[in-house]
């Protein structure tokens, strides 16, 4: 029997994308969103927006409710509990970009910064120019054979003088869960603050980050079903506290004269000037409807879709993929054949996967590759995507040889 | 104006309905068309920045006229440069200019290779061509 998702017909844009010819597998770059969320963006606006955290009108007080029942929903979602706070930012990007800029006077030159060899440019970049500006040194975890950061480097790699380790969970190329458990002991065990790149990791099941025990926890509301322009930042209260104001405006401020200024802490004392309201109330509703979907049979099917996908592809000749993929999406390259031009004749198919970078240069680099062809799958995803790929695939290959 | 021969002859071919198949053969057809460029010249400075794929482009005026030569290590792209040099080579930097690239590629139903989402890289070898040509 062929592998159908339950789930699909709550994301409305599934079948007008069929109708278009389309299949969407591009689920890593960003996903398509349930009919929860877009009910949510529309009542929002058709029953009146108004600022929050600012207006003693009724209009403001629904707003800032909503507003901050999502705060409390993300919280739940990630079981911060009492530990820590929930930042809303504009994207995991600018969440990054807060916590290396806000953790600046936390360095000393000759300090390190450690990172992995397969981190996405938005958990590389920041902490790279963090480095430059105070004369740091960027450490970058190797990987080992399996596409994992290599323990045994790391245990000589992390150490005194490590300040900060900022890894991915799960690698947007490789889709393989990282050792976080591994690398956050030894993080701490030097006293180092921890930042973890949840982009890709919180999509796939449910994490618990007073279990990880990391200070900081990043993603992006879009990868999760939800709306862009909303990211998120959990930070431990004691780290929170380590984090110095970054970008300055209204809302975020206690008091101020014309010449000096006290500031809220977090939450509020990081969401300078009007967030992204609608958004943040549309992640809350994202959140509400996946928390009543039944999270085995959610894991369950990505599980075998992934296998499906793994297996059909070691079944063609000649394909190479990247890393060991456990879960969510496979990179891969066929010999002989350019990435560029495969991902021409998949799109020329109707066919919607990555190729190239994966915004990861170094990583590909390092694997002596210019490009790969990513396939990423999301929980609505079925059978007959992955048979439209395949066909696809062995067309364009039968040409292409 | 009157069209190049080898333009003539793509629009001749391009223009004719047909499926994806048949129009991913026509470019890789086209793209074999290219004569080869020396390992030297494709070099670090030949290099189109902006493409997934490497693509090298030099080009020259002798007599008045504009002479292109490229080179892909991807077939698509290499077709794609094949049917711009066919437009463009021969001309004078006047006609050149007058050229309307975009709409070149729309007669020749390519037009989707143009979008700004592209990236094989269709848009930096115009971009490149524009600097090689005003500099």
């Amino acid at each position: 029997m062929s592998l159908s998702s339950p789930w699909r017909a709550d994301f409305p844009a599934i079948a007008a994308l069929q109708r278009q010819g389309q299949t969407y597998l591009d689920n890593a770059a960003t996903t398509q969103k349930p009919q929860a969320l877009l009910d949510a963006l529309n009542h929002y606006y058709a029953n009146g927006a108004a600022n929050v955290h600012r207006a003693q009108h009724l209009p403001g007080a629904h707003a800032t409710q909503a507003f901050e029942n999502s705060r409390s929903k993300v919280a739940h979602w990630l079981n911060a509990g009492e530990a820590g706070q929930i930042v809303f930012t504009h994207g995991a990007t600018s969440a990054l970009n807060l916590l290396a800029y806000g953790l600046e006077q936390e360095f000393a030159a000759g300090d390190e910064i450690v990172i992995s060899a397969l981190e996405h440019h938005a958990n590389l970049l920041p902490w790279q120019q963090l480095a430059l500006r105070n004369d740091l040194k960027l450490v970058v975890l190797p990987l080992d054979n399996q596409g994992l950061i290599d323990l045994k480097a790391a245990a000589l790699l992390i150490n005194e003088r490590t300040r900060l380790l900022a890894v991915s969970q799960l690698s947007n190329v490789l889709g393989a869960w990282q050792p976080l458990p591994e690398l956050l002991a030894m993080a701490k065990a030097h006293g180092a603050l921890t930042v973890i790149d949840g982009a890709q990791g919180v999509v796939h099941g449910r994490h618990d980050v007073q279990a990880l025990g990391c200070d900081f926890y990043v993603f992006s509301s879009h990868k999760l079903y939800g709306p862009e322009g909303v990211g998120v930042l959990y930070g431990r209260n004691e780290a929170l506290s380590r984090l110095q104001h970054w970008q300055f405006g209204g809302e975020m401020v206690l008091t101020t004269d014309y010449q000096r200024a006290s500031f809220r802490p977090a939450p509020l004392g990081f969401e300078a000037g009007t967030p992204p309201i609608a958004s943040v109330i549309g992640l809350g509703a994202t959140l509400a409807y996946l928390n009543g979907l039944d999270h085995a049979a959610v894991l369950e099917h990505e599980a075998r879709l992934h296998a499906l996908l793994l297996d059909g592809l070691r079944q063609r000749d000649g394909i190479q993929v990247l890393g060991q993929p456990q879960l969510a999406l496979v990179s891969f390259v066929v010999q002989g054949v350019h990435n560029a031009d495969l991902a021409h004749l998949l799109t020329e198919q109707g066919i919607a996967v990555r190729a190239g970078h994966h915004c990861a240069i170094p990583l590909l680099k390092s694997l002596g590759l210019p490009g790969a062809i990513r396939v990423s799958l999301a929980l609505y995803n079925d059978e007959s995507d992955l048979q439209h790929f395949f066909n696809a695939l062995d067309q364009a290959l039968e040409l292409l040889r | 104006m009157n069209l190049p021969v080898d333009a003539q002859t793509a629009l001749d071919t391009f223009a004719q309905p047909q499926g994806w198949e048949q129009r991913a053969r026509l470019l890789m057809q086209w793209g074999e068309r290219l004569p080869a460029l020396a390992d030297d010249e494709k070099s670090e400075e030949n290099l189109v920045h902006g493409c997934e794929s490497k693509v090298w482009l030099l080009g020259d005026m002798t007599d008045g006229h504009w002479q292109f030569r490229a080179a892909s290590d991807a077939r698509m792209i290499r077709g794609l440069v094949a049917l711009l040099l066919a437009r463009v080579n021969g001309l004078s930097a006047e006609e050149l200019q007058r050229v309307d690239l975009p709409d070149w590629f729309s007669q020749l139903g390519l037009s989707r290779q143009l979008s700004p989402s592209r990236s094989n890289g269709l848009n930096a070898v115009l971009q490149r061509m524009h600097q090689l040509t005003v500099s």
